[in-house]
């Protein structure tokens, strides 16, 4: 695949833009359509636009595969410790959203449409926007590896040979 | 609040909770670097939630039932109207775990048998290309079957069925065996989203006809008006995907597919997410619809009939099987078919009190009492000839023979399982299969005659396969074949011991847990 230096450059340009957007509608999912999965995924499209403008190598120098994977794990441990805390604070159930109303971050009993409500739900978002980006990246990445591969021409006849008997 | 009081009252959630986390935390942990460390959380979080499941388990049994509401306040206390509509009108919208002595039996199985696989896990899948993908996955199946046997809410269950589904064929095909297991994998996800798609439709069409989702408050307003067409349809809805799910004739191809491919381990616990999707069946006929619907059905014949023929086309494929783990999933069909023919028969009879008294409920009790057993002979004999397939590296029968002399340990252990499942006395397996003979032998004769002959022809597929493998004189490829290490005989040794023990005192578990479960469920 040949690289245009242009649409590789533009692409550059629009990558912040794409990810600032994503983090706009995960930040504001308890008040406005979208959230964490649709934001996320917004922010897994910056990703798609640098791979699919032929940054794809420069890409892999910056942020690896095991990265994406990290991303993605983090953030679905943040999303479940954020379950726990309802547990671990003793002061309800698992999930409870021990921040709501509670003044603090996220926890203004304000009039509905502030920014500043919502308790954990906000958080939450913020983990699965996360997760998403990671867990779209990884396939992405995964995708675009086996197609490099395939335009290389790797036969796959040592992975078969590899696999006789392999239990 | 000290920390034992934290336990038991938060040990419903727990027991899910706990494998999410450590399936989350085994993701963060690099394989190639620490796969101690990896192993080790894998196996605290199985244990844990398992320690968790057997707590809210006995909890549920002392007090009858046990109720979990996420999310709520610190008073702990079901919000006005969460098992159905409050005085005032109030709808229940909480996310509700309701532990009848029906999910208690589940989550015991669950939790005995996950922990085996587990920690035999733990040296079968060691420095496998299949480890990294495997314990987050096996954590996540593990806290789907959780789920899915806990909760009280008919759009939660689908949640933790997908959860499953998606666990089970991403760990059918995580061992990447020449396609073979991609297709397993591809099979169990294609047959899983069917299923599910189809049992959200039934939610779906109840949601609209009565705005609720809680199981209990749904079963007060199904049963309490009389049913209606909409009712019906989500009756087929849901109840025959679930069937299908659990592998039941005529859409069973998937089974011996995918419990062959997975690792063996993954075959073990994958038949209790099968039979958790049963369970989900026996929820929504008896709980959910019970005898104002199904009664007017012939819902329970109709699953007869398909039992029936689960029993003898399982069995009859087995026969003529030469991959020993295949074989081991052509009769796990079989098997099913023995679960679904008690809890039919229950079915059928579920309209007259009558008849559910005289043998439905023993009907009933038999099918849970087989659905225990079968989870752990069947998890032993998976395990057993996992371990052969572990050392020798051959799953064809006629490439084994001689074994017992290396494998002593693993002969025992899978000649107590073919025992059990052949329904020889004195193991588990005889016990269940004789409470259904009986029960069923009251609805139809020729039904309980076929499990017999079923029963027969097992006992004959299991001679052959123990001939073939641990009798005859040594081969010479097999002479460098040793007994499997101790972490993963210990999980068969702890199976065979509960199959024995339970044949041995059938009554203890029939009066303590049986009995309530079926009771539970006939409620």
């Amino acid at each position: 695949m040949r690289k245009s230096r242009i649409v590789g450059h533009i692409a550059a340009v629009f990558y912040p833009f794409c990810l600032v957007f994503g983090l706009y509608v995960v930040l504001h999912g308890h008040l406005t359509p979208g959230g964490g999965f649709q934001g996320g995924a917004v922010m897994a499209t910056g990703a798609a636009l640098m791979m699919v403008a032929g940054m794809f190598d420069e890409g892999e120098r910056e942020i690896k595969y095991h990265h994406y994977k990290a991303i993605e794990a983090f953030g679905l441990l943040l999303f479940i410790g954020l379950a726990f805390a309802g547990i671990l604070s003793g002061h309800g159930a698992f999930f409870r959203n021990i921040w709501a109303n509670a003044g603090g971050w996220f926890g203004a009993p304000g009039e509905s449409g502030s920014f500043n409500s919502g308790g954990l739900l906000p958080l939450m978002n913020l983990a699965v926007g996360v997760e998403v980006f990671g867990g779209i990246s990884v396939i992405l990445v995964t995708m675009i590896r086996a197609m490099k591969a395939a335009e290389r021409g790797e036969d796959r006849e040592d992975g078969d040979e590899k696999g006789e008997d392999a239990e | 609040m000290n920390l034992s009081c934290c336990c038991s009252t938060h040990s419903p959630a727990l027991a899910v909770a706990l494998p999410l986390l450590g399936a989350m935390l085994v993701m963060l942990i690099p394989a190639e670097r620490r796969p101690q460390l990896r192993g080790i959380v894998f196996f605290l979080a199985a244990a844990l939630g398992a320690f968790a499941a057997i707590s809210a388990a006995g909890w549920a049994l002392a007090l009858g039932s046990c109720d979990y509401v996420f999310g709520a306040g610190p008073a702990f206390g079901l919000p006005e109207g969460a098992l159905g509509r409050g005085a005032a009108g109030a709808v229940p919208i909480r996310i509700v775990f309701h532990i009848d002595a029906a999910g208690a039996l589940m989550l015991l199985i669950a939790a005995v048998t996950s922990t085996a696989a587990a920690l035999y896990a733990l040296r079968s899948e060691e420095g496998t290309t299949a480890l990294p993908a495997f314990q987050p996955l096996y954590l996540l199946l593990v806290a789907g079957v959780y789920g899915m046997v806990a909760t009280g809410d008919a759009f939660n269950f689908f949640v933790f069925l997908e959860i499953t589904s998606l666990a089970g064929a991403a760990l059918a095909a995580c061992r990447i065996d020449r396609g073979f297991a991609a297709e397993a994998g591809l099979k169990y996800a294609a047959i899983s989203s069917l299923g599910g798609l189809s049992y959200l439709a039934g939610v779906g069409l109840l949601l609209a006809r009565h705005d609720l989702l809680n199981i209990a408050a749904l079963s007060q307003a199904i049963q309490g008006g009389g049913p209606s067409a909409t009712d019906y349809a989500a009756l087929g809805l849901m109840a025959l995907p679930l069937a299908m799910k659990a592998g039941t004739v005529p859409m069973h191809q998937w089974t011996p597919d995918t419990y062959s491919r997975a690792p063996h381990p993954v075959s073990a616990f994958l038949l209790i997410s099968s039979q958790a999707s049963l369970f989900g069946l026996f929820r929504v006929a008896f709980t959910l619809f019970g005898a104002p619907v199904v009664g007017a059905t012939s819902l329970g014949a109709f699953l007869a009939v398909l039992a029936a023929l689960s029993m003898f086309v399982g069995v009859t494929m087995a026969i003529p099987q030469h991959d020993v783990k295949r074989l081991i999933s052509h009769h796990a069909v079989s098997q099913t078919g023995y679960m679904l023919l008690g809890a039919s028969v229950a079915l059928a009879v579920l309209g007259d009190a009558e008849k559910t008294a005289a043998f439905g409920r023993d009907a009933l009790a038999g099918s849970l009492f087989h659905m225990m057993n079968y989870a752990i002979y069947n998890g032993l004999l998976f395990l057993a000839a996992g371990a052969v397939v572990w050392r020798t590296g051959k799953r064809n029968l006629d490439d084994m023979g001689g074994l017992g002399r290396a494998m002593p340990v693993t002969m025992l252990c899978f000649g107590i399982g073919a025992l059990a499942i052949a329904g020889i006395p004195p193991m588990s397996g005889f016990a269940s299969k004789w409470v259904l003979y009986e029960s069923v032998f009251r609805y139809s004769p020729l039904l309980a005659i076929v499990a017999m002959v079923v029963s027969l022809l097992t006992l004959a597929s299991f001679v052959k396969v123990f001939q073939a493998m641990f009798l005859g004189p040594a081969r010479k490829h097999l002479a460098e074949v040793k007994e499997v290490p101790l972490a993963m005989a210990f999980p068969m040794l702890l199976l065979a011991l509960a199959t024995i023990a339970i044949g041995l005192f059938p009554d203890v578990v029939m009066q303590r847990l049986l009995l309530p479960a079926a009771d539970a469920l006939l409620k």
